[in-house]
């Protein structure tokens, strides 16, 4: 069903002329402004366009676009409410109020990395060590997700396997990141943004146009509603257009609690306390610049995780309209008048009888149907039955394999010259993503572990070679993890692990040492502490997609996946919901009872704004 | 008129274009309403932020 035939001499060239493209505008970056740094030490602006698309490539990646619009096939357009929260949080929240605080107390700190701001913030070389720990081991799952989404794109697209795909996503991405790429070249962000701005714009209009116009298609949706596979409705999807069944004590409604705290809340909110994120409000001029980049950042965000969402939700309508067409025999009719009925999945075999198709339980595959033609047929034995034809939803044809959507959309609904194109905006998706992701292993390595620990000073020769080292090895084990994990929609699930785990461990000390000065060490500590072990427990021994997979909890509860396997719905509440709460109030009512750090510390931090602009010129 | 029946998820349907609204009315009429100066500690920073990423 998926994939294209090989990759042609044609797409070779294309790709080959992207990369040398985005290699000059790199070496002309190199040789003049190429920095955001670059242009506030030379006391110049960057275009707010520059600055906002520079951001948003940076933010988004194939992990967004591959990951999450593969989910919002799967789950159904609820995930538009975290295009809302990337937007209204992501954007708006942190570059109207995080953004400038963050900004300031950074560059009056003196602090470039995230450990290095909570670190000198709190005066504590332990919080730094803490923080740069968290990211040094926990982001390459992060970049695991980005590499694989990008990896199965290519498999699909070109036919190849998806391990060859991964050896050349990984050699792409080591030319780029260990090199040049981890200078933050503006110019090269911004023509990754462009690239993956057209391919969005094209791709929604592509596909609404398809389906009749934008009520068209989503009322065809709406229509599909029955054609939720059986597993799906049992906990609790009601069609793509709808949200899932909400309420508590009933596994009906484990899909709701998975969309709405992993999917939505997790890497809605996580966003905020995103270590490669925050450090680039310190890269900004002033305010103003700030100001001016969140009209671009919003509009580039919402087409960036948008059109994934609402095209990934739209392709299961667009395959059961012009989708292959799949044949088998009626097991249980759904809806005689729409003639849409529970079929059996048939092929024929080389003498041209229809023989069942298996599926992964060794079980006839019995899938949804629309059903198009009738036509009599004999079996393997020779018996006549009546064979339907018909089409599907997209998640018959992947195989409920999320992370497949998106790639099996493109490759089979869009014109070929558009899969190379749609290929280069994943490209550019993940190397923005990934060289601000190494980028920050690196600094988080040299910085906020070899510095502290050892007492050395800043870019020591052994400091600069923890950081290149810890590039290459990040870039290892994200390798690996791609190569190791592959089941389920493994993508969203690796990336909103991490934003789950910054959210909870980071988000309170940070936010809390941003705008109150009552926030103490020993509070920031207790609430890192808290938040991590928290998330991890729930990780390792609650969260039963995740416990399962770890193995541990197995040990305890003698082969059950979760330490409350028999209570409803608690197995796929997200980390975040039990441990940010607690993470927060840890914060609170350490720092209510413990030391406050002293006045000159506190107005180096906190310097009034009259201050800071007497001091300017 | 969107064809999506639940009030949930076309509230998030259009939200997103709400929000992105008010983005670009918040971008318009602040555009220049932030001071936008230089102070000699965002330029050490600077210097010191540039010369962390050449070393990497």
């Amino acid at each position: 069903m998926t994939g294209q035939s090989g990759l042609g001499w044609i797409d070779i060239l294309v790709i080959l002329l992207y990369l040398i493209a985005t290699g000059y505008l790199g070496w002309l970056g190199y040789r003049g402004t190429r920095s955001a740094a670059d242009f506030l030490v030379g006391g110049r602006s960057a275009h707010p366009v520059i600055m906002a698309i520079s951001y948003g490539a940076t933010f988004i990646s194939t992990a967004a676009i591959v990951g999450f619009g593969g989910v919002a096939g799967l789950f159904g357009m609820s995930l538009l409410w975290l295009t809302f929260l990337n937007i209204g949080v992501g954007i708006f929240i942190a570059f109207v109020f995080l953004g400038e605080p963050t900004r300031r107390m950074g560059h009056r700190l003196g602090a470039h990395t995230f450990g290095e701001l909570l670190g000198l913030r709190y005066q504590s070389r332990a919080v730094q060590i803490f923080a740069g720990t968290l990211v040094f081991l926990f982001m390459p799952l992060y970049s695991a997700a980005v590499m694989t989404g990008g990896s199965i794109f290519a498999a699909t697209q070109f036919g190849i396997d998806f391990e060859v795909a991964l050896l050349i996503f990984a050699l792409i991405t080591a030319a780029y990141v260990v090199p040049g790429g981890l200078k933050a070249v503006m110019y090269t962000d911004t023509l990754q943004g462009f690239v993956m701005i057209a391919a969005m714009i094209f791709l929604l209009w592509f596909t609404y146009s398809q389906l009749g116009g934008v009520g068209e298609a989503h009322r065809f949706l709406t229509d599909m509603a029955d054609m939720v596979p059986a597993k799906l409705q049992a906990i609790g999807h009601q069609g793509w257009t709808e949200m899932p069944a909400f309420g508590w004590g009933s596994n009906s409604y484990n899909l709701w609690w998975i969309v709405v705290s992993t999917i939505i809340l997790g890497v809605g909110i996580g966003v905020l306390a995103q270590p490669q994120l925050a450090v680039r409000f310190m890269t900004v001029r002033s305010r103003r610049e700030l100001d001016r980049a969140v009209p671009i950042g919003a509009v580039f965000i919402m087409l960036m995780t948008g059109t994934p969402f609402i095209v990934g939700s739209l392709s299961n309508a667009w395959f059961a309209q012009h989708g292959p067409l799949l044949n088998g025999q009626v097991e249980q009719v759904i809806d005689a008048d729409t003639d849409r009925a529970m079929v059996a999945l048939m092929r024929q075999n080389d003498v041209g009888a229809w023989t069942p198709i298996l599926g992964k339980d060794k079980k006839p595959a019995v899938v949804p149907l629309i059903i198009t033609t009738r036509e009599q047929a004999a079996d393997a034995s020779g018996q006549g039955f009546e064979l339907v034809s018909g089409r599907s939803s997209i998640i018959t044809y992947v195989k409920g394999e999320a992370d497949q959507v998106i790639p099996t959309f493109i490759s089979t609904a869009l014109p070929r010259w558009f899969g190379i194109i749609f290929f280069l905006a994943m490209l550019a998706a993940a190397m923005s993503t990934m060289s601000s992701q190494f980028h920050t292993i690196g600094t988080a390595a040299g910085r906020d572990l070899y510095e502290q620990i050892s007492r050395k000073p800043h870019g020591s020769e052994p400091s600069l070679l923890a950081m290149r080292l810890a590039v290459v090895v990040g870039l290892l084990v994200a390798v690996t993890i791609s190569y190791t994990v592959r089941e389920g929609y493994v993508i969203a699930r690796f990336t909103a692990i991490f934003f789950g785990l910054c959210a909870a461990a980071f988000m309170p000390a940070y936010i809390g040492g941003l705008f109150f000065r009552g926030v103490t060490r020993a509070g920031a500590l207790a609430s890192m502490s808290v938040g991590f072990g928290v998330s991890a427990f729930w990780l390792v021994f609650i969260k039963a997609k995740e416990a399962g997979t770890i193995g541990l909890v197995q040990l305890v509860t003698g082969g059950k996946p979760s330490l409350l396997a028999d209570a409803p719905n608690w197995p796929v509440v997200d980390p975040i919901v039990v441990a940010l709460p607690l993470s927060a109030l840890t914060l609170i009512l350490v720092s209510a009872f413990t030391r406050k750090p002293d006045e000159a510390h506190l107005a180096q931090c906190f310097t009034p704004r009259r201050r800071a602009r007497a001091t300017a010129s | 008129m969107l064809g999506i029946p639940d009030p949930w998820v076309a509230t998030a349907y259009l939200g997103c274009i709400l929000m992105a609204i008010v983005s670009l009315i918040y971008g318009l009429v602040r555009r220049n309403a932030a001071p936008d100066e230089i102070t000699p500690v965002d330029r050490d920073w600077a210097i010191e932020e540039r010369k962390a990423d050449h070393d990497l």
